[in-house]
Parts: C-alpha cells; sequence; structure tokens
C-alpha cells in the first residue's frame, strides 16, 4: 500500500512537466499550427528559468521569466508560420534544435564562470518548490500525502489545464480560436480576427510550454543545472496531445498516466513482470502510436484534431 | 473589391499579396541577403557572449580545412547528414512529411549489426554488401510502417513516424542491455566492436561511406530529374488528385517512396555504425535525422544543393568543437547557428513568393490599385 502511494506520487511528479507541454501545445494546435518546436521552448524556459532563479533568489521571477522566454520562443514561430507562411514542420524542428542548442551553450557558457564548477539553485528557491505542507490537510493518511503533498508546479500545472479547458469549451474567445482551427477561411468570413488569435494562441502555448520547461531544469535534478534537462519531454508531450484528444482536462489524466509510465521501472521488481527496462522507456510511444493508429481506422467523429492542422492560411487564397 | 466595399470597409495597413514569378538570380540574391543577416545576427549572439564573431567564424571555417586530419573529420561528420538529407528529400518532395529518419537510420543500422555480430566470418565483400542491404531493408521497412498507416487509415505521418524514432532508439537499448551485450565488457552495458572483417574499408583514409554518398547524390538527382517514377513523386508532392486523375496509383507511388526514402536512411546508419563508430550504441543517429530534415529543406531538396549545404554544416559543426578548445564556447554554438540560419531563410522564402502593400491613399482608385497588384 504504501508503495503504492509512493508510485501515485512519483507518478504525478513526473507527469508534472508533460502536463505543462501537452496543454500549451493544445492551444498552438487548436490555432491549426503544428508546433513541433514544444521540446525547444521547454528547453528555453527551462534555461531562462533557471538562470533567473540562480541569480535573483526568487522563484516566482524565474517562474514569469521562463514564460516570457518560452513565449518569446513561441512568438519567432509564430512570425515565421503566421505571418510568413512557412512550412510548420521545418519550422517546428528548426525551433527545437535551436532551442535544445541555445540552452546547452548557454548554461555551459555559465558554468565555465561559476567558481564552483556546478550551477547549483539556491537554498530559497529549493525549499519553495519543494512539496507543500497545510497542516491538518497533508496530515490526512494517504489523501493528505495523494493530494496534498506536491510540489507548487503541480498545481499551478492542474490550475493551467482547468482554465485551458474553460477557456476553450466554454468562452466565446475559445469557440473563436476552435473556429480558426477547423476552417480558418469560414473564421474570417465570420469576423474573427484570425492571425489575431493566431498569434495570441500560440504565444500563449509558448508560455505555458516554458513553465514546463523550469520544472525540468529545477526539480527534475535537484536544483542542479545538466545539459539537455528537458531530455525528449517535449516529444512525448507532441504525443500526448493526441492522447488525449485535444483536451486540457484529459490532459491532465494523460500526462499523470504517461507520467506512471516513466517511473513504473522503478516500481516493479524484475521478479514480478521480466520485461527489459528499455521496454518501460520505450511504453509512452508505443502507447501514443497505438492511440494514432487506432484513432485513425476508427474514424471517429470524436476526435478532435482540429482540421485545419498543418495548413497554412492566405487570405487571399481562400 | 468594388469601392463601395472598400469606403465602408478601410483596408488592412499592410497585406499580403503573391507576386510574380522572380528571376533565378534575384532569387539568389535574395537568398544570400537572408544567409548574411544571419550570420549577422548570429555574430550579434556571438558578440552578446563576449567574443569576436569575425575571430570565432575565421576559427571555424580553419578549423574545419586546417589540416588533413580536420578535413577527414569534416568529411566523417558529412557522410551520415548528407546521405540521410538525400533520404528525406524523396519523402519531402512527395509532401510525406518523413520526421522519422532518426528512426530509420538507427533501424537500419540495428539491422545491419546483426550481420556484423553474428555472421563476421563471411567473406568481407560478400558480408559489406549484405550489410547494405540490411541497412536498407531495415530502414526502408521502418519507413514502409507509417506510409501504410497513412494511405490505409490516412494515419498523421508526422507524429507517427516521431514516434517510431523513438521505439527504434528503445529497441537498441533493449538489444544493448540484453541480448547483444559484449559479454567482454563485465557487466557493463555496450554492444561489442565490430570485428575488423565487418567494418568499412577506408579510401583516402576515410571510411568508403563517402563514396557511396557521392554516388548517392548522382542517383537521386537522376532518380527525381529523369525517371518516371521521379515524375510521379512530384505530380504526387504538388496535388494528389491530379495524379489520381493523370491515372497514377497514388497508394502504390506513397509507398514505393517511403520505402526508398526510409532505405537510404538506413543506410547511413549502417554506414555509420560500420564505418564510423564500429559498434552500435543508442547515439547512431544523434539528431543527423533531424538536422538532415534542416539541410534538405536550405537545399530547396536539389541533391546537389544538399551536397554543398551538408559540407557547410559539417563545417560549422567541426568548426564548433575547435572553437570549443580554443574558447571555452561549447559545440551547441553550431546549433544555435544553424537554428539562426534557417529561421532567416524561412522568413526569406516568404519574400520570393509574396509582397507586403502598404494601405493606398483614399485618392487611389481602383485602376491605380489594379497596377500596383499587377
Amino acid at each position: 500500500m504504501d508503495m503504492i502511494i509512493k508510485f501515485l506520487v512519483a507518478a504525478v511528479g513526473a507527469g508534472t512537466p508533460l502536463l505543462f507541454g501537452t496543454v500549451g501545445e493544445i492551444l498552438t494546435e487548436k490555432t491549426g499550427h503544428l508546433n513541433l518546436g514544444v521540446e525547444g521552448m521547454m528547453s528555453i524556459g527551462a534555461c531562462v528559468g533557471f538562470m533567473a532563479g540562480y541569480y535573483t533568489d526568487s522563484f516566482m521571477l524565474a517562474l514569469l521569466l521562463a514564460a516570457v522566454a518560452g513565449a518569446f520562443s513561441a512568438l519567432i514561430y509564430a512570425v515565421l508560420t503566421v505571418t510568413f507562411m512557412a512550412n510548420q514542420n521545418v519550422t517546428g524542428l528548426t525551433l527545437t534544435i535551436f532551442g535544445i542548442g541555445f540552452a546547452n551553450f548557454i548554461g555551459i557558457f555559465v558554468l565555465n564562470k561559476s567558481p564552483e564548477g556546478t550551477l547549483k539553485l539556491p537554498e530559497k528557491i529549493t525549499a519553495a518548490m519543494r512539496g507543500i505542507h497545510i497542516p491538518g490537510l497533508s496530515d490526512v493518511p494517504v489523501l493528505g500525502e495523494l493530494l496534498f503533498s506536491y510540489s507548487p508546479f503541480v498545481y499551478i500545472g492542474v490550475a493551467i489545464a482547468i482554465i485551458s479547458a474553460c477557456y476553450l469549451n466554454r468562452t466565446k474567445k475559445g469557440l473563436s480560436l476552435k473556429a480558426v482551427g477547423e476552417n480558418p477561411g469560414a473564421a474570417d468570413a465570420a469576423g474573427i480576427k484570425v492571425v489575431k488569435v493566431k498569434y495570441v494562441n500560440i504565444i500563449l502555448g509558448g508560455a505555458i510550454c516554458g513553465i514546463g520547461g523550469v520544472y525540468c531544469s529545477m526539480i527534475i535534478n535537484g536544483g542542479v543545472w545538466i545539459s539537455d534537462n528537458v531530455g525528449g519531454l517535449g516529444w512525448i508531450a507532441v504525443a500526448l496531445v493526441i492522447f488525449a484528444n485535444w483536451q486540457p482536462s484529459r490532459a491532465i489524466l494523460g500526462s499523470f498516466v504517461f507520467g506512471a509510465f516513466r517511473v513504473l521501472k522503478y516500481y516493479i521488481p524484475q521478479s514480478v513482470l521480466p520485461f527489459p527496462i528499455a521496454f518501460y522507456d520505450m511504453l509512452p510511444f508505443l502507447m501514443t502510436a497505438l492511440v494514432l493508429m487506432i484513432s485513425s481506422m476508427r474514424k471517429s467523429s470524436r476526435i478532435n484534431l482540429p482540421a485545419a492542422l498543418g495548413l497554412n492560411y492566405f487570405r487571399e487564397e481562400r | 473589391m468594388s469601392t463601395v466595399t472598400s469606403k465602408q470597409h478601410q483596408e488592412p495597413l499592410i497585406r499580403v499579396v503573391k507576386r510574380a514569378e522572380l528571376t533565378a538570380g534575384r532569387m539568389m540574391l535574395l537568398r544570400l541577403l537572408a544567409v548574411f543577416l544571419s550570420l549577422v545576427a548570429g555574430g550579434v549572439f556571438i558578440a552578446c557572449v563576449g567574443q569576436n564573431p569575425f575571430v570565432i567564424y575565421g576559427t571555424i571555417l580553419s578549423g574545419a580545412c586546417r589540416s588533413v586530419m580536420a578535413f577527414q573529420g569534416t568529411v566523417k561528420i558529412m557522410i551520415p547528414l548528407l546521405i540521410t538529407s538525400l533520404g528525406v528529400t524523396l519523402a519531402f518532395k512527395m509532401k510525406f512529411w518523413n520526421i522519422g529518419a532518426e528512426g530509420q537510420l538507427i533501424f537500419g543500422a540495428t539491422c545491419a549489426t546483426y550481420f556484423a555480430l553474428f555472421c563476421s566470418g563471411m567473406n568481407h565483400v560478400l558480408l559489406v554488401i549484405v550489410m547494405f542491404l540490411a541497412g536498407f531493408i531495415g530502414g526502408g521497412l521502418w519507413g514502409l510502417i507509417p506510409a501504410i498507416f497513412k494511405v490505409k487509415y490516412d494515419t498523421n505521418e508526422t507524429l507517427f513516424t516521431l514516434m517510431l524514432n523513438y521505439i527504434a532508439l528503445h529497441i537498441v537499448s533493449y538489444l544493448r542491455d540484453g541480448p547483444w551485450m559484449d559479454p567482454g565488457s563485465q557487466g557493463f552495458p555496450k554492444i561489442a566492436r565490430f570485428d575488423k572483417n565487418a567494418s568499412l574499408d577506408k579510401l583516402f583514409g576515410i571510411q568508403f561511406g563517402w563514396l557511396i554518398a557521392l554516388i548517392l547524390v548522382v542517383v537521386v538527382f537522376i532518380y527525381l530529374k529523369y525517371t518516371k517514377q521521379g515524375y510521379e513523386i512530384s505530380v504526387v508532392g504538388e496535388s494528389q488528385d491530379t495524379a489520381r486523375y493523370a491515372g497514377m496509383n497514388v497508394k502504390k507511388i506513397v509507398l514505393r517512396t517511403m520505402f526508398l526514402s526510409g532505405g537510404i536512411c538506413g543506410m547511413a546508419g549502417m554506414i555509420q555504425a560500420t564505418g564510423s563508430d564500429i559498434t552500435l550504441t543508442t547515439s547512431v543517429a544523434g539528431g543527423v535525422g533531424f538536422t538532415a530534415i534542416i539541410v534538405a529543406w536550405l537545399a530547396q531538396l536539389n541533391p546537389f544543393s544538399i551536397l554543398l549545404v551538408s559540407f557547410l554544416f559539417s563545417v560549422l559543426e567541426k568548426g564548433s568543437s575547435v572553437v570549443q578548445s580554443n574558447f571555452g564556447l561549447s559545440t551547441d554554438c553550431a546549433d544555435v547557428l544553424q537554428g539562426i540560419i534557417l529561421f532567416f531563410i524561412l522568413g526569406c522564402e516568404f519574400f520570393v513568393r509574396y509582397r507586403f502593400v502598404l494601405r493606398q491613399k483614399a485618392s487611389c482608385s481602383g485602376a491605380c490599385r489594379k497596377e500596383t497588384e499587377g
């Protein structure tokens, strides 16, 4: 029992960076733009947020600057694909290569200047990131640990996902966003400012990815900077969007399930299930590929894939 | 738009119109300008970290070609990049977004490794040929899977090929940790070094993969430009409906092209494993599959331009390792510069096809507007 609780708690922790990346990418894809730069935006957010924390000791500032950095990198993508109508796949991939390179470059650059030879976040920040403790609530057996023991990031992530779900499904702006992703020509004719909607949501998505990135650099390695700290999570997030069927609320469950896949190998003894470690590492990708295959085979109308995904919109050609 | 409506609704301040075809010279000029601007932007970045951009650029250029050894190193980096770029070009020409070159490369290398490890006693020439075939078929099959699902169920190929990259990667890490683990490594998970009989021969001090790469440039060029199959690929890429109307079997073309595309990438993996690494590691691809997409795109899917661009990218990569040892800047500098260059080229392509038009003065009549649009 104790083991199961520990496993669930670990799964939520491992799933949180995915949650940010997924929700950010859902908002982006709902505009009809497939941004393969999630990994890059998360890396840039990870780097800028970490450095902000390292130099200023402020947790909030680190979070804010990570979001700004993510938004800024998404802006590059938006300018190129929305205004300049560049190929979305290539632009996104470039953003990923650029972002990872930039983050590693800056990381090593600062590392070379630090007298200790490592970059470690100040104690003040690591304390702020550690699990919260609400007297009374957190002490309730089982439930306390399962619900009230996480890093503030987890609650921020869930809150962002729920807000995004309401935004998409309950507001007029969300409706315009979905219209743009389904049929930008029709949306334009209906008086929706297509370009503005695209810019706003792509940048918003980038900001959310940036926050996910700072989780990777601040928490996963215990507050010590290492290169490649996002380590492919951005790509899993792109996959999770499909798994979550483009719904932020399902992204919460999906990212925790994928988080569980990621930590499964530490909790299942080899004697119980004799799978090789590599199989567990493969599991998230295998599951996504299966979801992708099955969902396209069923051709169900419940699939929320935006119809105009991947297609640039040129007003004078509609 | 009639004058009545334009009075009611104000035209946007800036709008985009298609422009007439540019001459080849002006197109070239625009792209060179973009490259120049990207080098300026990269220079600003270098200056921001406190180095002299001219010195750094100079070091990159001289560092990659300063000696025979250094040049050989540059070519060694270039071989898998060039071959993989040629591979993705086939798929991209068909507008099939094959992001899975990384996985096809890995799987091709894995299939070739099977023969390198377990049939190393074979006649050398025969073994090399078998390994080439294994690499080609392995990569081809890995590329065929998403193609089958694409033509049958219209499964999104971008995301599917992406997932297959990671699946291939973890197959290698499974083999490394289990069945193929080097018994002589005392439990350290790695695959044994190949027998000398199972590694590629050298030609002018570099593994002869470079010769294959050069031959492939010509073959792919001819295939795309002068064969019926190559023509079919470009028609399917332009419009599947047109292809169908012309009586082409689109499904067959997609499957065949993806098999070839994946196969060429798989061959790159085989060459990297048996020619450069002399073993199979999880980093056999090391991001080449993604960089290749950038190379192919920068080169406008022209095989000879791909040769040039992949050489320049290899110079950048090799040169930045010299920059690392001389100035303490990490080799990630190369990725940053590659990214900046492509951002500018992507932006520049817009100006090749379109132009901005500012809002006309209210006095300007319809006739005057027609003139500017023409």
